[in-house]
């Protein structure tokens, strides 16, 4: 197997990930889409591990997923207090501080 | 008897050759990066927010899979436990819990996507072009997978200290996941 197919593969969903960060309107699917892009990260990390034959990407990519976890709770709670204080969790319309 | 036939499908796995252990390995390469990148496209363009944490479970899957085609099998077992098994179900309940939210998507904003896409575009052409200039045809090396005991050895040895400020985040994050949640 050549690394690059690994590379290139992780390279198109990091930019699906962007797209989808981007363009949706939605929260929770954004919150999602970030998800894409850390596990992109993530197949990276443990490509290169094994590229050099080492662990400390394998060890890397178990923190990615450990702050990941951490991410999406708190992402979530702001999701559901959005949705808690305006009845919807469109983040177009979250203009507050806009200048 | 069991053990017979496992120890004879084992015997021809090791009768394999060298070529065929790598056609095989790039055919479900073929095979599980395909899936990722349909759901992938499906997650980010479909309307319906319960179908987008579907297809975020494929593509979670797809991703142990690579993990465990690299010889990473802990990883892979940790992704499968922690996304699939905790995140994924995390989602369905922040869907749940903001209902109303389901049809909301709608395509209003086409400017938006365009930009966006363009984005997207760019980002994809600047990785693979260095990428590809980068690690041309570099080779995987074809080693043994990489067993948890060194993982387990490298993490509360060389990396304690980054693993205790992991557990220092987590507490952190679900403190303030229920402090930001809370009703009151």
């Amino acid at each position: 197997m050549l690394l690059n197919q690994f590379l290139l593969l992780s390279a198109v969903l990091f930019a699906i990930g962007v797209y989808g960060v981007l363009a949706r309107r939605n929260g929770v699917l954004v919150l999602m889409s970030i998800e894409l892009i850390l596990n992109a990260v993530n197949i990276n990390l443990v490509a290169f591990a094994a590229f050099r034959e080492a662990i400390p990407g394998e060890v890397f990519a178990l923190f990615v997923v450990a702050v990941a976890a951490a991410e999406v709770g708190v992402g979530l709670a702001m999701v559901l207090l959005l949705y808690r204080n305006r009845q919807n969790i469109d983040l177009t319309e979250i203009d507050l501080m806009r200048g | 008897m069991t053990a017979v036939v496992l120890s004879a499908k084992l015997g021809d796995l090791d009768s394999l050759t060298g070529s065929e252990v790598v056609i095989a390995q790039n055919v479900v390469f073929a095979v599980i990066g395909l899936a990722m990148v349909a759901a992938a496209l499906r997650m980010v363009t479909t309307a319906n927010v319960v179908h987008a944490a579907l297809y975020l479970v494929i593509i979670l899957s797809g991703a142990a899979g690579l993990f465990i085609l690299l010889g990473a099998e802990f990883v892979a077992v940790t992704q499968i436990l922690v996304y699939i098994g905790a995140i994924v179900v995390l989602f369905l309940f922040g869907i749940m819990l903001t209902r109303g939210s389901y049809g909301t998507d709608e395509d209003t904003g086409q400017e938006r996507h365009k930009m966006a896409a363009l984005v997207g575009v760019l980002v994809l052409g600047v990785t693979a072009g260095s990428l590809i200039d980068t690690f041309r045809d570099a080779e995987l090396a074809r080693s043994a997978p990489s067993s948890t005991a060194e993982i387990g050895d490298s993490i509360f040895g060389q990396y304690i200290v980054p693993f205790e400020a992991i557990s220092v985040l987590l507490l952190a994050a679900l403190i303030g996941s229920v402090v930001v949640a809370r009703r009151d």
